[in-house]
């Protein structure tokens, strides 16, 4: 059995109202010097051996993330 | 405080055990066992007498959570019993999942209204989701299809963050499940309130609609007939929710308990809702019942009991999403999305297949039996000793215990209601300083000023001191005291509400939320057919009122409800009730409960209304105090046709404003004493059921010969609030005069019952005065709409020092010496940007 | 001529009833289409309705692009077939690249449900009469906040494919319906449509890149603004509302036009695109 972890965040330049409400209340709650607040998600997938990362990236072009908004990292848990 | 479980057992009614051999806990082991669950050393002996030996592990968490007072109303069934719930009209009272009636041309409407207070104030969001799916459950349980909800709401005051948390998280859980579901949320009341904020209320209600020959009942019957279940997998969620969250006292504790909230899918319930309407439809299910608190527990055993028959489960066939659950973790658990059917065998396919088309698990889990027994196994045990629970059904809701708690008149109540009004309203009100910040307001200001003042400094000074007023300078302590209780955060706009909320999906919205009363058109949209007949709906409750007076604050809260309905124009047909309270074994809660069923049952009975349906929800304290007693009324009318619908808004320059009812020198449970004063204090409005009657009667008259351009009731905040509504609605002026040789304080700012609001074109106006003089209700011409200003001359005759009754005297306005000195005058923009914007502004925007 | 509008039902859609009950309402005949279908053949003109298809957990409208019945809906797309996606409908037509851009959550974090006036733009867009220029529609979203890169921008308005903006503030509800069976909308007034079929056809034909100079520029010109006024009320970039692919035939809004058809809510604004497009199917 394989494990990944999916990050999915907002693309570069793609607005983030979750992130930038979450950086705001920060700054209300008195955390000075929070330059940037990203909201993304969190995807664990848990595949086959043969589940290799190529197909796990055409997984998240095809379908968990969006290319248009979205950017995606994705990381193979040992 | 010693109550005797009674012990009312009759053996020989009690049908014989089918297993042999079970295995009983050890005695010590039971009775301690039973305590941290939850039951009474008394009940325990009775669930022992009951079952005739000790019962099994399993058994003792079915008995906890069915005797619990969440699921056995123990310390309410014998109040419960004075409310009227048959009439013409009623298909189906209390005892099912939601009550139905008829409301014409073969159409039927299932609603009820039910709690869901202390998983919301452990987690707001998912607490209140998954009260609004609950009750839809209940709701298409019956076989009506949802078309409606409403939510009625209170929380603590809007300065403290941990309540705005609360009621964003709320609104957001509430919107997020009824707009994902396609089920619009049409109406509702909220409240701020101190009393509150130890224990939030969140009492959803649903309304569904069907053809009275769908109508479905949870009766299981036919044994050899399949019980399968639907829906969503069953894990570890809300495992003893019913019992630890809803039947005991909140404290510290409280966020420990957090595991017990259960998670909504609101998806998994919009498949629900198609694929049992279309299963009923086609007539494939015997009964059908949801899984609510105590789970497949309750649901089961209530299906067996209610048809007389047995029900055989095994927990193995459950579907579950965690390992290793054990058989009485998967019959308590309060996963939600599921569903219960008895299903005949020959039918099983075309269910199968149905549910496969809309990708919804089902799955046998046990079978209809004949023995009157209600037995759990768990085939992953050996075959000899696969019987994990052996109950009598119907003996284990039957059997339930019922109490009569002492009850005791509270001394507050007497203290409260004789308090003198009159010193304290001789004193200068005092605008809350965050009201008057975000509000604009300050003390000094000439009325037309007050719009402008928003100057950091004046805030600063108000923030600092409070803004008060000399009660030598009357004109501006009334235009500022308007203008701050249109801002108030229990009078101003709900639209920061309702606009997250799709309150307009299935096509039917007459009436969008903001008015009286929602309107509903009837009809199947996109699937069948359409009428012009409508159902009208509110809810309302007052805890105020009750707090000082918990049977004439009930009787208050179903003569609002009435009137809103006869605002719109519509004839009140049904209630539901969620009856709110602290915990019922204390005897000063307990007359408050008491008193409030007796309030709401004489007036239901007075108006002919029938209660079809509702819940009780106690223990809603807090450290040890209680919430205010409120009975929220879940009230729902018809319409012949949905066009003679009266709106709030003022429509037509020109039109004549009329008051129909009288106005009293009474401010007793006000808000404009708790918002200028913070004082609960006085006796709530005095109300007149005949004037009541008459008073509705004739609106609802002149709604339904087309003689009324709008129609609002007077309620919080009094006269003035309800003419400016009717003028932020209309988006129109109004110039009236206030001659009701009152105070001006109570003629604007008095909360005095059965009084509306309207207005008629000066053709029509003749006819409507007739109706008038035919219910021989009081009335006054008041002014005439018109302009961008809403003008009042509240002065109207009053001679200095001259006021009210001689309890209420006060002398607040006595500078009545020249006329100007009650005049008001507010610029609609000003109107608009107080009333509109304040729930916002209270939330932090 | 008979036409047929096919509403596509995906599981978690809500908003296919409305659809269909407006278009009945209206006089046209429409069925639905089951998401698991892999043809549209019988339909002039196919609806996705609003909703949440799969409950929108992952993103909106990601999981029902996949959807058997969306390979027909493609193909219908290529071949010119007129398609409208109302609201979550549009999430799928963006999802599916029949449209471009993205639609992400409303700048608030709020769900918003309440009626917008909004502008109609000059576009190539076959669901909308020119003469009509303002409407109110009831907006009833969570992810409405339209964003695309500047090149698609740019080109979107260019090719004169922004069909509808927010804004236009104070406007009543502009159409007054051509039949006036059941409830008339009491407060209607302004906008007498004309019969314009004709001139529908014509824009349309005519309606290639550059053909229109003026509306163009004053969109691009909106579009380039940094100091453009949002008065979009979920953010959306350049105020957009509604936009249609380069041909006109595919369209998507955030808007319900099916909720304000008979007027039982005082507006009627909605019928106009449903009007159009039957207007066009009749007179192929």
């Amino acid at each position: 059995m394989r494990k990944y972890n999916l990050y999915i965040t907002a693309k570069k330049g793609i607005f983030d109202p979750a992130g930038a409400t979450a950086q705001s209340a920060l700054d209300n709650l008195g955390f000075a010097g929070v330059n940037s607040v990203k909201i993304g998600k969190l995807i664990e997938l848990e595949t086959a051996d043969e589940v290799n990362t190529d197909m796990v990236e055409t997984m998240c072009k095809k379908l968990l993330a969006n290319p248009i908004i979205e950017d995606f990292r994705i990381e193979e848990v040992q | 405080m010693s109550q005797d479980a009674p012990d009312l057992i009759d053996q020989s009614a009690i049908p014989a055990p089918v297993a042999e051999g079970i295995e009983s806990l050890e005695p010590e082991l039971a009775r301690e066992l039973a305590v941290q669950l939850g039951l009474k050393p008394e009940e325990f002996d009775n669930v022992v007498r009951v079952q005739g030996r000790l019962p099994s592990l399993t058994e003792l968490y079915i008995y906890s959570l069915m005797w619990s007072e969440h699921c056995s109303y123990k310390h309410s069934k014998k109040q419960l019993r004075k409310f009227t719930s048959s009439g013409t009209g009623v298909l189906q009272g209390p005892g099912e999942n939601a009550g139905v009636i008829s409301v014409g041309d073969g159409w039927a409407v299932a609603f009820k209204m039910e709690s869901h207070n202390h998983p919301s104030a452990i987690e707001p969001f998912e607490g209140a989701a998954t009260g609004v799916g609950g009750i839809i459950r209940d709701i298409f349980t019956m076989g009506a299809r949802p078309i409606a909800c409403l939510d009625s709401l209170r929380f603590g005051t809007l300065d403290k963050p941990r309540q705005r948390y609360l009621f964003d998280g709320a609104v957001a859980g509430i919107g997020a499940y009824g707009n994902c579901l396609g089920v619009p949320t049409v109406g509702g009341e909220v409240y701020f309130e101190q009393a509150y904020e130890g224990n939030c209320l969140i009492n959803a209600m649903a309304v569904g609609l069907m053809r009275e020959s769908e109508l479905t009942r949870a009766v299981g019957s036919g044994p050899g007939n399949h019980v399968v279940l639907l829906g969503s997998s069953t894990g570890r969620d809300g495992i003893g929710g019913a019992s630890v969250l809803a039947s005991q006292e909140f404290d510290e504790a409280a966020e420990d308990k957090r595991p017990a909230v259960q998670v909504g899918d609101p998806f998994e319930e919009k498949l629900l809702i198609e694929v049992c309407l279309e299963l009923l439809k086609q007539g494939k299910f015997v009964a059908l019942g949801d899984l609510g608190a105590a789970g497949l527990t309750s649901s089961a055993s209530e299906m067996a009991s209610r048809g007389g028959v047995g029900i055989d489960i095994d927990v193995h066939q459950v579907p579950q999403r965690e390992d290793g659950m054990q058989a009485f973790e998967i019959m308590v658990s309060e996963s939600q999305e599921r569903m219960l059917a008895v299903v005949e065998p020959a039918d099983w396919p075309d269910v199968q297949a149905v549910c496969e088309r809309w990708d919804v698990t089902c799955t046998i889990i046990g079978t209809i039996t004949d023995t009157g027994r209600f037995v759990v196994r768990d085939s992953r045990l050996p075959a000899s000793a696969d019987i994990v629970a052996d109950m009598p059904a119907e003996m284990l809701a039957a059997s339930a215990p019922e109490y009569d708690p002492i009850s005791r008149r509270p001394t507050y109540l007497d203290e409260l209601q004789n308090y003198d009004l009159s010193v304290l309203l001789s004193t200068p009100p005092r605008i809350p300083p965050t009201l008057a910040r975000y509000a604009g307001l300050n003390a000094s200001a000439e009325p037309s000023k007050v719009a402008e003042s928003t100057a950091a400094a004046e805030s600063d000074k108000i923030a600092k001191t409070g803004a008060a007023f000399s009660p030598t300078s009357p004109s501006s302590s009334l235009a500022v005291c308007a203008r701050a209780l249109l801002a108030s955060p229990n009078i101003c706009s709900r639209a920061w509400i309702w606009q997250q909320y799709d309150h307009q999906v299935m096509n039917n919205t007459v009436i969008l939320p903001g008015a009286d009363a929602a309107v509903l058109r009837i009809g199947d949209t996109g699937r069948g057919q359409m009428s012009r007949r409508g159902i009208a709906m509110s809810t309302d409750c007052n805890g105020r009122y009750c707090y000082l007076d918990p049977y004439r604050g009930a009787q208050l809260a179903l003569a609002e409800a009435t009137r809103n309905l006869a605002c719109v124009g519509a004839e009140p047909a049904a209630i539901t009730d969620c009856l709110n309270f602290g915990n019922p074994e204390k005897p000063e809660v307990f007359y408050t409960f008491e008193r409030a069923v007796s309030g709401l049952a004489d007036a239901c009975e007075f108006f002919g209304i029938p209660v079809i349906s509702g819940n009780v929800s106690f223990y809603n304290e807090s450290f040890g105090n209680a919430i205010y007693p409120t009975p929220a009324i879940g009230i729902v009318g018809t319409l012949e046709d949905v066009a003679q619908a009266v709106g709030l808004g003022f429509k037509q320059a020109g039109d004549v404003v009329l008051l129909i009812g009288e106005t009293n020198a009474e401010l007793g449970g006000s808000e404009y004493l708790k918002l200028f004063y913070d004082v609960v204090a006085g006796c709530p409005p005095a109300l007149d059921l005949e004037v009541e009657a008459a008073v509705q009667a004739a609106v609802r008259e002149g709604g339904q010969h087309g003689l009324l351009a709008s129609a609002h009731d007077c309620s919080e905040g009094g006269l003035f609030v309800t003419l400016a509504e009717c003028c932020i609605a209309g988006n129109l002026g109004a110039s009236v005069v206030l001659d009701d040789n009152l105070d001006a304080v109570f003629s604007l700012f008095a909360e005095s019952a059965s009084r509306i609001v309207v207005s008629s074109s000066p053709e029509q106006v003749d006819k409507l005065l007739d109706i008038l003089a035919k219910y021989e209700v009081p009335y006054a011409v008041l002014g005439e709409v018109g302009g961008s200003l809403l003008s009042i001359d509240a002065d109207g005759r009053v001679e200095t020092g001259v006021t009210g009754d001689a309890t209420n005297t006060t002398t607040i306005a006595t500078a009545g010496d020249t006329a100007s000195a009650a005049q008001l005058e507010i610029p609609l923009d000003e109107l608009h940007r107080l009333y509109n914007d304040s729930l916002a502004q209270a939330m932090g925007a | 001529m008979s036409f047929r509008f096919g509403v596509v039902v995906f599981p978690g859609s809500n908003c296919e009833q409305d659809v269909v009950y407006a278009l009945d309402y209206l006089g046209y005949t429409a069925d639905y289409v089951w998401h698991q279908d892999h043809s549209l053949a019988g339909c002039d003109a196919v609806i996705l309705p609003g909703g949440f298809s799969y409950g929108d957990y992952l993103r909106c409208g990601a999981i029902a692009r996949f959807s058997p019945i969306m390979e027909a809906v493609v193909r219908f797309a290529q071949d010119g077939g007129p398609i409208m996606g109302i609201c979550n409908g549009f999430q799928v037509l963006t999802e599916a690249h029949l449209l471009p851009g993205a639609l992400i959550r409303n700048k608030g974090l709020k769900f918003l449900c309440r009626e917008v006036p909004l502008r109609v733009e000059q576009s190539v867009c076959q669901w909308l009469k020119p003469t009509t220029q303002t409407l109110r529609l009831p907006i009833n979203h969570n992810e409405g906040n339209y964003r695309c890169d500047a090149a698609t921008l740019k080109s979107l308005v260019d090719n004169c494919q922004v069909v509808l903006r927010y804004g236009a503030p104070d406007c009543a509800p502009g159409y007054v319906p051509e039949r006036a069976p059941g409830y008339v909308p009491e407060r209607a007034s302004g906008y007498v449509p004309e019969r314009a079929s004709e001139r529908v056809s014509e824009r349309v034909a005519g309606g290639a890149p550059g053909s229109m100079p003026s509306s163009a520029s004053d969109a691009a010109g909106l579009a380039g603004a940094a100091g453009t006024a949002e008065v979009a009320p979920n953010g959306a970039l350049d105020n957009i509302a509604g936009i249609c692919n380069r041909e006109g035939n595919v369209f998507g809004l955030m808007p319900h036009p099916e909720r304000v058809c008979d007027g039982i809510s005082g507006n009627s604004d909605g019928i106009v695109f449903f009007e159009t497009i039957a207007q066009r199917l009749c007179a192929v």
